[in-house]
């Protein structure tokens, strides 16, 4: 096993030099002088030109140019955001924890709903039911989570007003980002003091319409994924012999059958932190949560180029590393692979 | 074991026959078929049967509700949006683009990952290594992030969200092939059209590529939908296709600020882009299990 996790190791060091090349080069690529497309019409000044092209690091040789980013990204310098001009790694990591705050909703939302649902799908097999929840977890799959989003809004805050539209929080309340997780922040003792549970109820309000929109992918698949998962583990001959030995059918299953089917599913779950990215550029731009994902979709319409080749490089740097922790926890539970 | 020789021997016709008794079985993939087919017949009749052009303006009246609310007109079945268009007749011509979109988009991700798929299976080694690297490179890019990182570097509009997103499919296509070609390769029928002196490209053409064809024709109809999806998206971050094309994405985002007073003008896109990629998946589920019963149980 360990010769093959090492293997999996040195694998990833052509990916990560790629990926760095390929967030390098994004900036080069836009057709036309990247310095005046930055700048605009402030460009026509040959001092402050000169000046972007110089803390670009533009007027040098490209591989320097390559070789001195690698330095600073390594350090954790990826330069300045041009709109806000603070470090795109402090604006990465002020917004992050939103983005994960919801993320981590999103998973455990699916895996609470879609691993029951696995598996009584499962176990009532070619019944109604079976057909009812792959059915609406097939939908759920197809879903547009952009018009999902917009619909929920449709429904809970404009007709019965029960959530609100947008944020992490009502704007009446002022809670310090202590850990940057809005549910932990408003439990803060000199909030609740101040404020009392207040400010925790209106997070868990904002957090709910967005949880569900971005949600509902994970869900079906988590569902799908247990069902097939559960099934393949029910035909197998020891489920035979525990059914035969006389364990009551809720002990086969929950006992024998899910806990070997568990596999799969914790593969699936583990995978899914990687999607998370791509539900939340489309959840937070709907419900203008302050997270990643809006923060780079206004950063291309802008052309902030430093923080387009910061946050992309961060991101695919994370859904390595989560796909690298996938694969060593899968070949632990699993210890076929070794 | 060739099946090209298989299919010969036995007709076309059995084939088809024996593959519509499997997929039948499905009552879901029949579904899903039925509605790609209307999806279908809708783009393609667009200009005979929308009632109105797809930029037609009737400045008199603007977000005018479905004809069954109160205040809506029979002239206008499922209302018009804030300038005045009707919304069916949007929605019809919006099959068109994304038809259009999805199609060209799996043309080129399927010819693209196929290609590299078969080269990368076929060679190994050192080919296989710089292929597969190439690959994990496009795939550590969560798939709508890369399709907008793509666009921002060529800029927006139809012809590059179509390159984007196919640009994204190309992966899922190139291990599926790969993963294929590595089983099929040492099979006795292509050790046999070697000794008969085939180069590697009429090998892989003639020989490997027939067997992969089931999961490759599954995979085309869930790279469809998920092309689809991926435009829609893009259409409505505003970095797909541009306004005024008459495309599902741009009509959400657009209603956006119309959501309290006028929600059909977002119901009705979102409900489009629905049944067109539930219609897909559902009958790339019954494909699926009509052309591989081994998996079918």
């Amino acid at each position: 096993m360990k010769k093959y996790l090492l293997d999996r190791l040195l694998q990833l060091i052509p990916t990560l030099i790629g990926i760095s090349l390929f967030s390098f080069f994004i900036i080069r690529m836009v057709p036309g002088d990247p310095v005046l497309l930055m700048l605009g019409e402030r460009g026509a000044d040959p001092k402050i030109y000169l000046e972007m092209k110089q803390s670009l690091g533009l007027d040098k040789p490209v591989t320097t140019q390559y070789f001195t980013y690698m330095k600073n990204a390594i350090t954790g310098d990826f330069g300045n955001s041009l709109v806000s001009k603070r470090p795109v790694t402090k604006e990465f990591f002020d917004r992050f924890p939103a983005t994960l705050e919801l993320g981590l909703c999103a998973i455990i939302f699916a895996i609470l709903l879609g691993i029951p649902a696995g598996v009584i799908a499962a176990t009532k097999r070619n019944t109604p039911v079976d057909y009812l929840l792959m059915g609406t977890s097939l939908v759920g799959f197809s879903m547009p989570i952009f018009w999902w989003g917009l619909i929920l809004i449709i429904i809970f805050s404009v007709h019965l007003g029960l959530t609100p539209v947008s944020g992490r929080i009502n704007v009446i309340y002022d809670v310090d980002a202590l850990t940057g997780f809005m549910l932990i922040d408003s439990l803060n003792p000199s909030v609740l003091r101040e404020e009392g549970l207040g400010p925790f109820i209106s997070t868990i309000k904002h957090l709910l319409l967005p949880t569900i929109a971005m949600g509902t992918i994970p869900l079906a698949v988590v569902a799908r994924m247990t069902r097939s998962s559960v099934l393949e583990v029910l035909r197998a001959p020891y489920i035979q012999t525990a059914k035969a030995k006389g364990q009551t059918y809720r002990k086969v299953i929950w006992v024998h059958a899910f806990r070997n089917a568990l596999i799969p599913i914790v593969t699936v779950i583990g995978l899914l932190f990687g999607s998370i990215i791509t539900g939340a550029i489309l959840t937070e731009t709907i419900f203008s949560w302050p997270g990643i994902g809006k923060w780079l979709v206004a950063s291309i319409h802008a052309r902030d180029y430093p923080v387009i080749q910061g946050g992309v490089l961060f991101i695919a740097m994370m859904i390595i590393t989560i796909n690298f922790l996938v694969d060593v926890i899968y070949t632990y539970v699993n210890p076929r692979i070794r | 074991m060739n099946s090209n020789s298989e299919a010969q021997n036995i007709g076309m016709g059995y084939l088809l026959k024996e593959f519509w008794s499997h997929f039948s079985e499905n009552k879901g993939a029949v579904f899903g078929l039925g509605l790609i087919t209307t999806f279908i017949i809708i783009a393609i009749l667009a200009p005979l049967i929308s009632p109105h052009g797809a930029s037609e303006v009737f400045p008199g009246s603007l977000r005018l509700p479905p004809f069954w609310s109160e205040g809506g007109s029979t002239e206008f079945l499922l209302g018009t949006d804030d300038l005045g268009r009707d919304v069916l007749s949007r929605l019809i011509y919006g099959a068109r683009v994304s038809l259009f979109v999805g199609v060209s988009i799996v043309i080129i991700s399927t010819l693209v990952g196929t290609t590299l798929g078969l080269v990368s299976g076929y060679f190994g080694g050192k080919v296989d290594s710089v292929i597969m690297r190439f690959i994990d490179i496009l795939m550590a890019y969560p798939s709508i992030l890369l399709a907008i990182i793509v666009v921002s570097v060529i800029g927006p509009g139809m012809t590059n969200a179509i390159i984007a997103v196919a640009i994204v499919n190309i992966p899922s296509f190139t291990r599926l092939v790969r993963a294929n070609v590595l089983e099929v390769k040492e099979r006795q029928f292509v050790q046999a059209s070697k000794t008969f002196g085939a180069g590697p490209i009429r090998i892989m053409v003639k020989e490997i590529l027939p067997n992969c064809m089931a999961t490759l024709i599954v995979q085309t109809t869930l790279g469809l939908s998920e092309g689809i999806l991926s435009t829609a998206a893009l259409g409505f971050l505003g970095l797909g296709v541009q306004p005024p094309t008459p495309e599902w994405g741009i009509m959400l985002s657009d209603a956006r600020p119309y959501i309290e007073s006028s929600p059909w003008l977002v119901t009705l896109p979102g409900l489009c882009i629905l049944a067109v990629v539930l219609g897909l998946n559902l009958f790339g589920d019954g494909l699926r299990d009509a052309l591989d019963p081994k998996l079918k149980r």
